[in-house]
């Protein structure tokens, strides 16, 4: 083209002419600009394959990088479960990654300062080493109580659910040699009770399925979660089944956009669910409507147990209660002549197997624990048929009405859904968050929905199970590989502090001798070899004398008080935010004020960072920031997109992510600063003949690093949590881990995701290309199973239940279990096979036994262990609660877990005095928008814009009696503290009529505190510390307030308030602390 | 309707606005097809959009309308999820609150441009700012863009919006850099329940169609689309909507005309109305040198 065309055709006019668009609203209008554009999606230089750092679905994302910096991030379509899309958490991803809010630089406060200075990343890593080896030497233990404890009470730590396993990894490693015990993460408040629940029925304590499971179901339950606000792609499987004709039901106190797609929505009381589940057993028992033949052979209904076991009548209580402590002795809830250890759970038997009698020897291993007794009738009085029969006679249909406030036609039709979609040709699927955890007898609330499934014949089938949607990226990992206080990586757990202390003393206390848990010595020892390596031998017991041990509950509750009492002095946050997320987060500052020092590691300048200067105490003037000693350390932290390493998703899904820029600054991911911390330590240990350092000194810490900053490998470490044998061969699976030191593997269940020296965490085949199990995506525990105990799809022979359900079965031919996932059983094991007389371990199992981790091969109706508050489920009221308890006369569960403090008190017993001062229900809970306590969200804006205050949903009649107008304020009072919150006043809330009351319910959200870029009050100042006995978890989903129209005082006025409320209703230290 | 259409043909080919906009061998019709009665609220693609587009965060207002607080679509608001609660009647649907006969029903829906047939604010953008892009879409050019405004009141949904410290006009462009590329509209990539489709507006008619079908036979008689028609008075969207409720209880008109829709005729009625002045004027000066 000539420079007179060029010209010519520049005048517009000319190309409307030209080239037919007469006028000029087309082709001919189209700028310069328009002509350039190019999507950054296809102008980037590289594609890195990645996963949301939110929530637990786990989404895969693509991270598209130009100059090497992020540019766009968006969801990987290839992926199974995710299918490229994302919620607005994850579709904010490239704006909490690289926005401004992420702090880069070292913050340090001195004692007593009332501001922050700059230091150096190098410097604040020598003083933290420093104050790190201070406090351990000045708070050592050996001992307590006579027994050998080897520990240092304190330090503590909290978080690790946002972490990559690998790091979750090398933090509970360090700590653990160390001697430090208090380390918690999110996984404790979020599904700690899901892990006893499930895992005492059927011995893992994860989701036995995954979200993309649902589309086979047909009837979805949703009952604890909000799943389409919580998990909003993992819903899309539950909008597929409903394509597909599936039912969907929501069971929830509060309205909310799950329920809006819900095909019925079951509105019932805060805390009630056990009675709601109870009468729904009650029905499918006296109706005889389960799976008979799958409840025969694969549930515990027809073993018999033992003469002492007293069911919880009208009083409440089992049998073995001691009101002293107060608590249970199981001992009585065990099978008749046969001794049980729990999966999960409450597994240190020492006390029961010293009750089994003589037989213990010197190691501690009982010879014989005997067979279960079984009457396939199910007709003997003591079968766990008969008592389950029994124990839920008393859960009708009136009970639901008088104490869920459900009407029995709406009832009768959720049993009629149930019972219709189960069966051969059927399966329901439960899915619950926590809703149903969060509670003071929150373990018996997942229970209860097993024993549901159990019955009815839903476990291990395709759209079956029990899912249970996770809430951080990475807290299924967090459980796995555990920075928790009670259990090693793999769900082995930690040792108590007793007089056998031999390694084969602890097995025997804390494994059954029957099933894959029967295994414990070569999952223990791989473990011992994989922390401790050379140092570990038989001679020395593999270094098991190097575990600190535990006296009791050490959950981030106990550990809240201990700081409080002045015992823990130095503390750990690696991306969690107490100051807003714990209950009763007043305790929760209280206790970090009295620290020596505190390390807070996280994107920005969270409340638990900051509240020296600025919380809620400094503004009522309870505390004064130059009177307080803590010296706090703010460390910026990498973003998931600034290293590698992988997440663990609610599915069990290990996934890889993939680094794909370098972070700014100061800014380093958790392995960097773990890694250099212990290296600075051991350093300054060197030559220590201290006996408490050779568990440091001895431990593996040789990581190879890469770059300038010495970024140790997260490819090493996983490998290393893979595991290997003495020729250094990774390993393909954990059966082929050995108890004599050959084996090092830091996570059993976790074997074989580096096998054969590939990452298989990193496949990423694409969904199209599999089946719906998908198994070349990532890779799942274990074994790369997506369907625990798939072995219960297919029927005693072998035979699947039906062909629509067909999911594993036995081909004769091949003499080995096929199908469209791995068999979660021994792939040659015929289903005729019969253990042999004296079996242990594996061999244990029969062919027709699909709960391979029990030590009967069983599902448990009837848990005879592992529970501290029970065998069965069984409704008790909240801790604070409107209601009298209508089923027994315990009005709350007697082993559940109180504090007596005085910033920690309970509500007065309904109908006595004072009751009244707190009249209404509050539930809690996430909105799409936010992310639990806000770190992640509340600081990007297009987040914060999309739900920028704290509010509070009320019924348009309890804004009528209590004079609240929609829009504006109003102040919410419990005897723990007073917050404001905006009225949204919504039909969405619903007065329920229970007992002839009318019980109001009032929905808060919990995201907000007082820092970052959208602000509020935080919904924990109104919650206590009162924890479910067996998993430590505290109880926000159900208590109760006063609520008043305005805005809460503010200054010291604030706190006037709430203790006038207190004095009003008589409150004292007693106060709501019987058992 | 259709007969006074086809009276003012001089607007683009309902069948191929693009190829009668000049966009010779151009791709088919790409349009959204938003199926609210899937959509769960979550605004995944106000997020999507924004952080694509880099729409400037727009403030901290809790408006208190349910869970909606970015109000209406606008410069910084290219996606807007509606929520509308109500108390009607809706049989087993979604029942059961305790509350004497009544029942309660959530709506939610997801608005975007509608990238009309026959779009108000490209004819009357005197600048060529506006223009119709080889997908049949309607994109704001912001080199171009003078913030003149004329489009604002021009457009029958109230969509185009000036971003009041940029002086320009700006809204939803259909991702028109991502279509370019072969990439769907981040909005509709990330959608998590597939509420928002993407695809040639031809399929999405059909399996729109479908769809209402499905949910008819499935007892949800309330299910009806919006803006699907080609013979309605935009001439058909290319981004439309299935809606269980009537337009207005989710802030859509009920019948939307495009605002330009009289201009012709107008032109006409002018061009008749100079000529009789002309001629008059002529005769005039007949009349006069006959005298």
């Amino acid at each position: 083209m000539s420079a007179a065309e060029r010209l010519l055709s520049a005048w517009p006019l000319v190309r409307q002419l030209r080239d037919g668009d007469p006028t000029a609203r087309g082709a001919a209008a189209k700028s310069q600009g328009s002509r350039q554009l190019l999507a950054r999606t296809a102008a980037a230089d590289r594609v890195v394959k990645s996963v949301c750092p939110y929530c637990a679905v786990g989404c895969a994302q693509n991270v598209f990088v130009k100059d090497d910096r992020v540019v766009q991030i968006e969801g990987d379509p290839d992926a199974p479960h995710s299918r490229g899309r994302l919620c607005p958490k994850g579709a904010a991803t490239l704006q909490l990654t690289t926005g401004a809010a992420r702090e880069e630089h070292v913050l340090y406060r001195r004692p007593h300062s009332d501001h922050w200075e700059r230091l150096e990343l190098s410097e604040a890593m020598k003083m933290i080493a420093d104050r790190v080896l201070a406090t351990r030497a000045d708070g050592w233990e050996w001992e307590r109580d006579g027994k050998r404890t080897r520990r240092c009470m304190s330090i503590a730590a909290l978080g690790g659910a946002t972490l990559d396993n690998e790091e979750n990894y090398l933090i509970k490693k360090l700590l653990t040699a160390l001697g430090i015990i208090q380390i918690e993460n999110q996984a404790r408040v979020c599904h700690s009770s899901t892990v006893v629940g499930l895992g005492t029925s059927f011995g893992r304590g994860a989701s036995s399925t995954l979200p993309g499971d649902l589309q086979n179901a047909d009837l979805i339950v949703l009952e604890g979660s909000n799943m389409a606000e919580a998990h909003p792609v993992a819903f899309q499987w539950v909008v597929e089944a409903k394509a597909r004709g599936a039912t969907v039901i929501h069971v929830d106190p509060h309205y909310s956009r799950t329920s809006a797609l819900a095909d019925r929505f079951v509105p019932i009381r805060a805390g009630t669910d056990i009675a709601f589940l109870g009468a729904i057993i009650n029905h499918v028992i006296s109706t005889e409507s389960d799976f008979r033949e799958y409840v025969l052979h694969y549930t515990n209904a027809p073993v018999i147990i033992g003469e002492k076991f007293e069911d919880a009548g009208a009083d409440g209580l089992f049998s073995g209660f001691d009101p002293d402590k107060p608590g249970y002795d199981p001992t009585s809830w065990q099978y008749d002549g046969a001794f049980m250890a729990a999966a999960a759970g409450q597994r240190d038997q020492e006390g029961n197997l010293d009750a089994l009698g003589p037989q213990r020897d010197d190691s501690g291993e009982v010879e014989d624990r005997g067979t279960p007794q079984l009457d396939m009738t199910l007709q003997h009085p003591r079968c766990v048929w008969q008592i389950l029969k029994r124990h839920y006679a008393s859960y009708t249909p009136e009970m639901v009405e008088r104490v869920c406030g459900l009407d029995r036609d709406t009832f009768a039709e959720v049993c009629r859904l149930f019972v219709e979609n189960s069966g051969r040709e059927r399966t329901t699927a439960f899915v619950h968050g926590v809703g149903w955890t969060q509670h003071t007898i929150g373990s018996q609330y997942i229970r209860a929905a097993s024993i549901l499934q159990l019955l009815l014949g839903n476990m291990g089938r395709p759209g079956g199970g029990v899912m249970a949607m996770r809430g951080h990226a990475s807290i299924q990992g967090s459980s796995d590989i555990p920075t928790l206080f009670d259990t090693l990586p793999g769900y082995i757990p930690m040792p108590h502090a007793h007089r056998h202390e031999s390694l084969d003393g602890f097995v025997s206390s804390n494994s059954a001798d029957k099933g894959f848990w029967g295994n414990m010595r070569a999952y223990l020892v791989s473990l011992l070899k994989a922390y401790w390596g050379a140092a570990a031998t038989a001679e020395n017991d593999y270094c098991y004398d190097y575990l600190p041990r535990l006296t009791g509950s050490h959950s981030t509750y106990d550990t809240t008080m201990e700081m409080v009492k002045g015992t823990v002095k130095g503390f750990f946050l690696f991306g969690q935010n107490p100051a807003v997320g714990s209950a009763n987060t007043r305790m929760q500052r209280l206790g970090m004020s009295k620290l020596d020092w505190l390390v807070v590691r996280d994107f920005s300048l969270i409340e638990s960072a900051t509240w020296w200067k600025d919380g809620p105490e400094i503004d009522s003037g309870e505390m004064r920031t130059e009177e307080i000693a803590t010296e706090v350390f703010f460390l910026p932290a990498a973003a998931h997109i600034e290293k590698d390493g992988t997440f663990t998703n609610t599915q069990r899904m290990v996934q890889w992510h993939h680094k794909a820029q370098e972070s700014v600054a100061d800014q380093r991911s958790d392995s960097w600063f773990v890694y250099h911390l212990g290296r600075l330590i051991r350093e300054r240990l060197a030559g220590s003949a201290e006996d408490r350092d050779r568990p440091v000194l001895d431990l593996t810490w040789d990581y190879p690093t890469e770059g300038e900053r010495d970024e140790p490998l997260a490819d090493a470490v996983l490998a290393e949590i893979s595991g290997w044998n003495v020729d250094g061969e990774l390993l393909p699976a954990y059966t082929e881990l050995k108890d004599d030191g050959s084996t090092s593997c830091g996570c059993w269940i976790y074997c074989g995701a580096y096998a054969g020296g590939i990452n298989q965490t990193a496949r990423r085949k694409p969904a199209r290309e599999q089946n719906w199990t998908c198994p070349d995506w990532a890779w799942a525990w274990p074994a790369n199973r997506r369907i625990l105990y798939n072995r219960a799809s297919a029927d005693p022979q072998g035979r699947p239940w039906s062909e629509r359900k067909a999911l594993v079965w036995w081909d004769e031919e091949r003499q080995k279990w096929v199908g469209h996932d791995t068999p979660d059983f021994e792939a040659d094991k015929p289903p005729s096979y019969r253990p042999p007389d004296g079996a242990k371990g594996p061999a244990a199992i029969a062919g027709d036994d699909p709960f391979i981790m029990q030590a009967d091969g069983r599902g448990w109706l009837f848990a005879p262990a592992g529970l501290a508050d029970g065998p069965l489920p069984t409704h008790y009221e909240a801790q604070d609660s409107p209601v009298r308890n209508r089923l027994h006369r315990q009005q709350r569960s007697p082993a559940r877990q109180v504090y007596e403090h005085e910033d920690n008190r309970y509500h007065p017993d309904p109908e006595t005095p004072g009751a009244n001062l707190y009249p209404f229900v509050v539930t809690t809970y996430r909105l799409t928008e936010h992310f639990t306590a806000g770190g992640m969200s509340r600081w990007v804006p297009y987040l914060a814009e999309l739900q920028p205050e704290f509010f509070c949903e009320v019924s348009p009649e309890l804004a009528a009696e209590r004079s609240l107008q929609h829009g504006d304020w109003a102040t919410l009072i419990s005897a723990r503290g007073a917050v404001e919150a905006r009225v949204m006043v919504t039909d969405r809330m619903t007065p329920l009529h229970v007992d002839d009351r009318i019980i109001h319910t009032i929905g808060l959200p919990y995201h907000w505190g007082p820092n970052g870029y959208a602000r509020g009050d935080s919904m924990n100042e109104l919650s206590s510390m009162s924890l479910d006995p067996s998993s430590h978890i505290q109880e926000v989903k159900a208590l109760t307030v006063d609520i008043q129209p305005g805005r809460r005082p503010r200054g010291p006025a604030r706190q006037e308030l709430v203790e006038e409320h207190r004095a009003r209703a008589g409150i004292t230290a007693e106060t709501g602390m019987a058992p | 309707m259709s007969a006074e259409f086809k009276m003012i043909d001089l607007l683009p080919d309902g069948g191929d606005p693009a190829g009668a906009s000049g966009h010779a061998d151009h791709p088919p019709r790409m349009g959204f097809f938003t199926d609210t009665s899937i959509c769960i609220g979550c605004k995944a693609c106000e997020v999507a959009c924004k952080e694509w587009n880099s729409v400037p965060e727009d403030g901290l207002n809790w408006a208190g309308r349910s869970h909606d607080n970015s109000g209406t679509l606008g410069a910084d608001t290219w996606r807007h999820v509606a929520f509308v609660e109500q108390r009607v009647p809706v049989g087993g649907h979604q029942s059961n609150f305790q509350r004497d006969d009544d029942s309660f029903r959530w709506l939610m829906a997801s608005d975007v441009c509608k990238h009309c047939t026959h779009a108000a604010c490209l004819d009357v953008c005197p600048t060529g700012a506006i223009f119709r892009a080889e997908f049949g879409t309607v994109v704001v050019q912001a080199d171009i863009c003078n913030g003149c405004g004329y489009c604002v009141p021009a457009c029958p949904y109230g969509v185009l919006d000036k971003r009041e410290d940029d002086g320009r006009i700006f809204k939803c462009t259909l991702c028109y850099d991502r279509l370019q590329v072969g990439q769907e509209p981040a909005c509709a990539k990330a959608c998590p329940t597939d509420s928002i489709q993407f695809g040639t507006l031809d399929e999405l008619r059909d399996r729109a169609a479908g769809r209402v079908e499905q949910l008819h036979e499935s007892g949800v008689a309330e299910a009806r689309l919006y803006g699907h028609d080609p013979d309605d008075g935009v001439g058909g969207d290319g981004a439309f909507f299935l809606l269980l409720d009537e337009p207005e209880v989710y802030g859509l008109p009920p019948a939307p005309v495009v605002t330009t829709r009289d201009l012709p005729r107008m032109a006409k009625a002018v061009a008749a109305a100079a000529g009789t002045l002309v001629a008059l004027t002529v005769l005039s000066f007949v009349g006069s040198v006959d005298e």
